[in-house]
């Protein structure tokens, strides 16, 4: 890639990552809740000290979070800390540090999102290009009619009904949490199964919340692709069907569908996040679930600064790759 | 030369709208299917409002954890809420957020669109920068910073619609804007031009009546997406939470654990109701694409 685009290409992502933390710093502020003072009140209800203390307490903490300070310089103290990933203190599990508590939930949360990604994108593009192919026979160009239906349900819906046919009906799979009730974590093969089994219910979901997408647009984009003259031709020569398949039509079908997937995964880690708190599973869809309802606002701010820059730095990093993929956009 | 006979000028038949509109459906099944699960959710609330007792909808008002039966056809949950009360009342106040939510981020699309692309220069950059910064946010995250920076009691249907609406304007902006750019160049503008009309004119005259296909498909789209992000903040229990809402439903059922204890109807109705609403929004979303693409439409 040129120099000059990879710079212009930083600078975007900067521009992204600093006007999403600018929002966030910005809004809570305009607003009447304060945030410490919520939480001591909440304390003060169920551990019980007097209420001169209480503002003493608060004035305290409000310098030591550095809130009794002129606005401009709260900011730039923030911006300061977001480049070094210091999103502050925890309100809830004080004195721990939203790092940490991100650090810790996030091999769940980056596993679970990987495999059902990376499965439903393959499986969805696989199944919309034999939709779309004229050669594949009709029960495997009927299969993926269901799958369309999916793209109206959101896959926490998706969750619900999974958790219910087959995780309450059928009593097959667990119902939530990350492993049995009564298991003592230690590294065992019992131990892995049963984390692995309620891991299958939530990776169902999130792969049948977003295949149908896939499938949508790989067929569309196939059927467009059918009349193109270098199909076509490939086909005069004399090429086998599998080849015409993988080097003419998937090849040239899956560039967009690599945008698209940059540009879906926004959504897609808002969804497994949600999916992740509807089963309880100690990933960041917890952590945010939780926060908010203790009203820990630092982590949630945190959090979701968080996986903007993580968000913002993914697609970035695709639209780089873009060219490995793509020889016609030449790398020079 | 004899002459050939000709049988008198049949009158053509001209049929009148509503054959026209079923005939159209004929062609487009997944509108026609659209169009008619969004208006059995329709008929659902109105029929519903006026028959049953809408005060059930809130909690402590019936007996609790009732499965569904003859008095309480739809069951009752933890909190003493006749389910199918509240969800009456939750269909209406999602329809609320959406058609609220949807058309004010149509319109705020729709006039930023014109601006940048009518007007072009600094507008326009402008408009489509800060545009391109936005659109890879993940906006639903910073509908939560928001929601969650309001004070509980504040937070109404009305305060979610405005929410989901201050971060759901750039999609329309940007395929008006792109929309109006092709539009401009067509010879009728010119011809418009040319004789004098002003830009008020031919915005209101010549150009918007021809975009109303692209501002009404861009419209359900709007209310589809800012139905889903009301319920995903519901789900987060980041929406009103005394009202119904079919989100705010589902978070207290998994709050309470519902499945664990066997009351399974409660987070099962709320999430076939998001289905049929939002299935049906998409069907009626893609079946107007193909009514305003000509490209993609389907002959007889």
């Amino acid at each position: 890639m040129r120099p000059r685009l990879l710079i212009k290409r930083l600078l975007f992502l900067v521009l992204v990552i600093w006007a999403a933390s600018t929002i966030v710093f910005f809004i809570p502020r305009l607003s009447s809740r304060n945030a410490l003072r919520e939480r001591f009140a909440e304390l003060a209800r169920t551990g019980g000290f007097s209420s001169t203390d209480m503002e003493k307490i608060i004035a305290s903490m409000q310098k030591q979070f550095g809130l009794d300070q002129p606005l401009l310089q709260q900011y730039w103290q923030y911006l300061n800390n977001l480049v070094h990933l210091d999103f502050g203190v925890s309100l809830y599990k004080y004195p721990a540090t939203v790092t940490e508590l991100i650090a810790q939930a996030l091999p769940w949360s980056i596993s679970l999102l990987l495999v059902t990604t990376i499965l439903s994108f393959v499986i969805g593009n696989l199944l919309g290009a034999i939709a779309a192919w004229p050669r594949s026979p009709r029960w495997m160009r009927g299969i993926a009619t269901p799958f369309v239906l999916l793209t109206g349900v959101p896959p926490v819906i998706m969750g619900v009904l999974l958790l219910f046919f087959i995780g309450f009906r059928l009593k097959l799979l667990p119902l939530g949490g990350s492993y049995s009730v009564g298991l003592i974590p230690d590294w065992s093969w019992p131990f892995f199964l049963d984390l692995m089994a309620h891991q299958i219910l939530p990776a169902l979901a999130l792969i049948f919340g977003s295949v149908g997408g896939w499938v949508l647009s790989m067929r569309g984009m196939g059927i467009t692709i059918q009349g193109e003259d270098y199909v076509n031709f490939a086909e005069h020569k004399g090429l086998t069907p599998g080849r015409i398949f993988r080097d003419y039509y998937l090849r040239n079908t899956l560039l967009p569908q690599v945008t698209g997937l940059a540009l879906a995964l926004g959504t897609v880690v808002t969804s497994a996040i949600i999916v992740e708190g509807l089963f309880a599973l100690p990933g960041i869809g917890s952590l945010i679930n939780v926060a908010i309802r203790a009203n820990d606002f630092p982590t949630i701010y945190g959090i979701v600064i968080f996986i903007t820059i993580a968000v913002a730095v993914l697609m970035a990093i695709l639209e780089f790759v873009y060219p490995l993929i793509d020889p016609r956009v030449k790398n020079e | 030369m004899t002459t050939v006979a000709m049988s008198p000028q049949q009158a053509i038949e001209q049929p009148n709208g509503l054959v026209l509109l079923l005939r159209y459906l004929r062609r487009n099944k997944g509108l026609a299917v659209g169009l008619a699960i969004f208006l059995a959710l329709v008929l659902f609330t109105v029929i519903g409002s006026f028959t049953v007792d809408l005060k059930h909808a809130y909690p402590l008002s019936v007996g609790l954890k009732k499965p569904p039966s003859w008095q309480y056809p739809f069951g009752t949950d933890f909190f003493g809420r006749d389910l199918l009360a509240a969800m009456v009342v939750g269909l209406w106040q999602t329809a609320v957020i959406g058609i609220l939510a949807g058309g004010l981020g149509t319109l705020i699309g729709v006039i930023l669109g014109f601006i940048a692309a009518y007007f072009g220069g600094f507008a326009d950059a402008t408009i489509r920068t800060v545009c391109q910064i936005l659109t890879p946010i993940p906006v639903l995250l910073i509908q939560v910073v928001i929601a969650s920076s309001l004070d509980k009691r504040d937070v109404t249907i009305f305060t979610m619609a405005f929410i989901v609406v201050l971060l759901a304007w750039m999609g329309p902006t940007l395929v008006i804007r792109s929309q109006v750019l092709t539009m401009k160049e067509r010879q009728f503008v010119s011809v418009a031009k040319l004789s004098g009309v002003s830009d008020f004119g031919i915005i209101f005259k010549e150009i918007l009546p021809n975009l109303l296909p692209f501002i009404a498909a861009a419209f359900v789209s709007q209310v589809f997406l800012a139905v889903f992000a009301a319920f995903y903040l519901a789900v987060l229990g980041l929406g009103p939470l005394r009202e119904p809402l079919l989100g705010n439903i589902i978070w207290a059922a998994t709050g309470q654990g519902a499945f664990f204890n066997g009351w399974w109807w409660w987070p099962i109705e709320p999430s076939i109701g998001m289905i049929l609403i939002l299935g049906s929004l998409a069907l009626i979303n893609m079946g107007l694409d193909e009514l305003a693409n000509p490209r993609v439409r389907r002959t007889e």
